[in-house]
């Protein structure tokens, strides 16, 4: 498929095109991400009682600019046991992934008719994203891999012991969450077919379950993939409550506690770039991203462009309201919450939507002919070797437990399985 | 069932308390016993063979964000799991025992009160008693009365902070701010009695500074309305949370044993079970008077230190609710010339009287010869005052216990074996106060 003004031959307008749509797509996520600054701290402060920014500009917009422009004036410190040269390179190794990352968003386009998500720009049929990679998804998952080695890099050349906790923190989060993420995922892929951003966005524009249900893959999958994604994505990004690597009450700041000026920027700058990234991920996978009813008054194309900011503003409220409401988890917690529970029951979900999916295929034909009984047949099925499998592993994981708090001299006092609630 | 690998004797964990929670047994070696020179040397040392370097030695403080002002721990690591752990003090000393023996003792109020910052009210209370206990006066019910006042919402301020620094220390930042918000509620009160927010120096051998001001019934029945409502917030944001117990249970345990043997007082030692309050054990001013409970724990956890302050709050409550009813009328210090200046008006019409109120404030009153102790249950534990006096005007040693300083030795007890992220909440669950660690 690919992006439509790609298909017959590369013309000058092209190149404008793309070199357009990138400058365009590069300025959209820094005002976005300026925004998103200033929105997180108002919108905490909100909820914490206070008043937030509120004097550089017209309601403390410019905050953000002021801040970026006091580190940029900043003195630079390198400690002494640093290592000079990846110390240096880290800020950028974080921020470029999270750039790069918003290359595969469609962030508007029309989605209804045929159009498949096309428009029209100076003579070109188009889609309105940097670029529509037969492999979005697996370029999204590589990037939000390699965001990580710029914060585990960074922890590790900083010569300290609080930055080095900090990034094998990061590193250990990072392979974990990367898990369960990837298996949500999984799903949504299992459901379009497709690893193309776009074609994602145009199945799931289509009229959904009695016409008037949007056809949003988190209803399709079955809303498990889309809260384990939530949960595994803000683990992702390191954000509340799973904030572990940065733990300013902890490690002090984690990887960025010897970084300052325009490098510590960067990190910040990084962060929240990557959950503007993230939420427009989580929009365009389940929740039909530009994709939307055209409620005229206003050009097609744009009407994409509202929709898609519509939900993405809700998810990035979300986060701020996981921040200002959740207390943050432990190392250990987070790792059992990752590999005990995300991983275990994303694998198990993605397998009972493939049975799911045999079946309405009629290649799982029990109940001869009778789709309906077959599927539900799958799904009784599906729930009963999950709840067995769940038992296997919570017995598992008990023994496991007992052994090793026997092999450390710790004591686990049980009374009759009484939990303390 | 027990799984134990010594005999169930050796726990130290009462057989009542198995509970389905995870017990640690007493460890003796909790304590990180190095120099802080060693340690430096070993900093800066290449690192030794291999398979004996597995460990970390680590600073947290005198400058980090959660060890509550300039509290110095050197943690032994493993990974993240803290082995050893030793607290460091001296970083806020600024010699307020000794400076206590060059000040009068209608001055010692001011000094004592910049040491537990969190509940000042408190260590002018304490001395204020012992004073009064060496010079063996009596004063007045409402001058009582409006100490226990004072003490209980200085209980409700001091608890409130702790609320706050809990939250915050856990990564639930939101309850910083709440718990800053009602506290300085509290705060203004003092402000509207004291005209000081902190350091007050309000209470004072012989009675209070200045009776209550206009309309403080009021100002208190405002508190004891707006405080129930939020309290119930702080057990939906916290207490109900289940990463917030996930978080606490479990984590800092102490056993009754080891809390006595500690020394550790106020809500650490009621959190093991043991019922040990000096208002309701060794009653001072008029608590024999007032109806309330001790809150205890059963568990010794960070939960339970954490529930405790809560409830205690409600407890404080319910007294200063009971004060609002049998607040006496009457004189608010002693009319004992000995302590007391004269009235204004009689200054203008005595010499007598202007040459008593002249001695009284620049050389100060003389107090028999003898020794004193005195102890008050602060928010954070029993904090007692000792004095010794040579006849003269001024102490001859002056003594506090602070209970911060006393609680500290049990924070490597509690944090053994834990996680970095278990040593930040069981330094927030001992509360400690540096000015009164260090004093």
């Amino acid at each position: 498929m690919g992006d439509p003004y790609l298909a017959d031959g590369v013309v000058f307008a092209d190149v404008l095109l793309a070199i357009g749509k990138a400058v365009v797509a590069f300025v959209v996520l820094l005002v976005s991400v300026m925004l998103m600054v200033w929105f997180e701290r108002k919108v905490v402060s909100r909820l914490q009682n206070r008043i937030g920014p509120n004097i550089a500009g017209p309601f403390g917009l410019f905050q953000t600019l002021a801040d970026g422009i006091k580190l940029f004036f900043k003195e630079d410190i390198i400690p002494t046991r640093a290592d000079r040269f990846v110390f240096q390179l880290a800020p950028y190794l974080a921020l470029v992934p999270a750039f790069l990352t918003f290359a595969i968003v469609p962030i508007a386009g029309d989605f209804n008719g045929d159009n498949d998500g096309r428009v029209s720009m100076f003579g070109r049929e188009t889609f309105i994203q940097v670029a529509d990679l037969p492999v979005g998804i697996l370029f999204f998952l590589a990037m939000s891999s390699l965001a990580v080695y710029g914060i585990m890099l960074a922890g590790w050349s900083s010569g300290s012991k609080y930055p080095l906790l900090g990034s094998v923190r990061a590193s250990a989060q990072a392979i974990s969450y990367e898990a369960a993420l990837g298996l949500s995922l999984a799903s949504v892929l299992l459901v379009s077919g497709t690893l193309s951003t776009n074609r994602i966005v145009d199945l799931q524009a289509a009229d959904g379950f009695g016409g008037f249900i949007p056809n949003w893959n988190v209803i399709i999958t079955g809303f498990v993939p889309f809260v384990i994604f939530l949960i595994a994505g803000t683990a992702e990004l390191n954000r509340p409550p799973f904030d572990l690597v940065e733990a300013e009450q902890e490690i002090v700041g984690g990887f960025h506690t010897e970084y300052s000026s325009i490098r510590f920027a960067l990190f910040f700058l990084a962060e929240f770039m990557n959950v503007v990234t993230l939420s427009a991920i989580m929009v365009t996978l389940f929740f039909g991203g530009p994709a939307g009813p055209d409620l005229g008054f206003l050009p097609g194309w744009l009407w994409g462009f509202v929709w898609f900011f519509t939900k993405l503003l809700f998810f990035l409220f979300t986060f701020v309201w996981f921040r200002a409401t959740l207390p943050r988890l432990r190392y250990d917690q987070l790792m059992d919450l990752g590999w005990k529970v995300l991983i275990p029951l994303s694998l198990g979900w993605l397998l009972i939507l493939a049975a799911i999916r045999l079946a309405r295929n009629g290649q799982i034909d029990v109940v001869e002919g009778n789709e309906f009984a077959n599927i539900l047949l799958v799904i009784a099925v599906g729930i009963g070797i999950m709840l067995i499998a769940a038992i296997l592993l919570s017995m598992a994981i008990r023994t496991a437990r007992e052994t090793r708090l026997k092999e450390r001299g710790l004591v686990a006092v049980a009374v009759d399985g009484a939990e303390e609630g | 069932m027990t799984i134990t690998d010594e005999p169930a004797a050796d726990t130290g964990v009462p057989e009542t308390r198995s509970d389905g929670q995870l017990h640690r047994l007493p460890r003796r070696d909790a304590v990180l016993r190095m120099s802080e020179v060693r340690a430096a040397e070993l900093a800066d040392s290449e690192p030794l063979d291999g398979e004996n370097d597995q460990t970390m030695l680590m600073n947290m403080g005198p400058s980090h964000p959660s060890t509550h002002g300039v509290l110095r721990l050197m943690l032994e690591l493993d990974g993240e799991t803290v082995i050893r752990s030793k607290p460091v003090v001296g970083y806020l000393h600024t010699g307020m025992e000794k400076t206590g023996e060059t000040l009068t003792y209608l001055q010692g109020p001011t000094n004592v009160t910049r040491m537990d910052y969190a509940s000042p009210l408190f260590n002018e209370l304490v001395f204020s008693l012992a004073t009064e206990a060496l010079i063996g006066i009596e004063i007045p019910p409402r001058a009582t009365w409006i100490r226990m006042l004072m003490s209980e919402m200085n209980r409700i301020s001091s608890h409130l902070l702790f609320m706050a620094t809990n939250g915050m220390d856990l990564g639930a930042v939101s309850m910083m701010i709440y718990g800053w918000r009602e506290r300085e509620q509290v705060l203004r009160f003092f402000q509207k009695v004291t005209g000081l927010r902190m350091n007050h120096n309000y209470i004072r051998p012989g009675g209070v500074a200045a009776d209550l001001p206009d309309g403080w019934r009021d100002d208190v029945l405002h508190l004891m309305d707006m405080l129930p409502p939020r309290l119930e917030e702080y057990d939906t944001l916290m207490t109900g949370q289940p990463i917030w117990r996930d978080r606490l249970q479990g984590v800092g345990i102490i056993s009754a044993d080891e809390a006595i043997a500690l020394s550790a007082t106020g809500p650490i030692l009621r959190s093991t079970g043991v019922t040990w309050d000096l208002r309701r054990d060794m009653p001072y001013l008029a608590y024999e008077e007032v109806d309330f409970d001790v809150v205890v724990g059963s568990y010794g956890d960070s939960f339970d230190r954490y529930a405790i302050r809560l409830n205690e709050i409600r407890e404080s409550m319910r007294i200063v609710h009971q004060i609002l009813e049998k607040m006496p009328e009457g004189d608010y210090r002693a009319q004992d010339a000995k302590v007391t200046p004269p009235p204004r008006a009689r200054i203008d019409e005595s010499m007598e009287a202007l040459i008593h109120h002249f001695k009284i404030f620049t050389e100060g009153f003389k107090v028999p010869e003898g020794e004193v102790y005195v102890a008050v249950e602060s928010p954070r534990g029993e904090l007692g005052c000792y004095i010794v006096s040579d006849g003269g005007p001024k102490p001859y040693r002056m003594h506090i216990r602070g209970p911060s300083f006393v609680n500290l030795q049990t924070m490597p007890h509690m944090m053994a074996d834990s996680l970095i992220a278990d040593a930040v909440a069981v330094i927030s669950s001992v509360d400690p106060i540096l000015g009164e660690v260090d004093r």
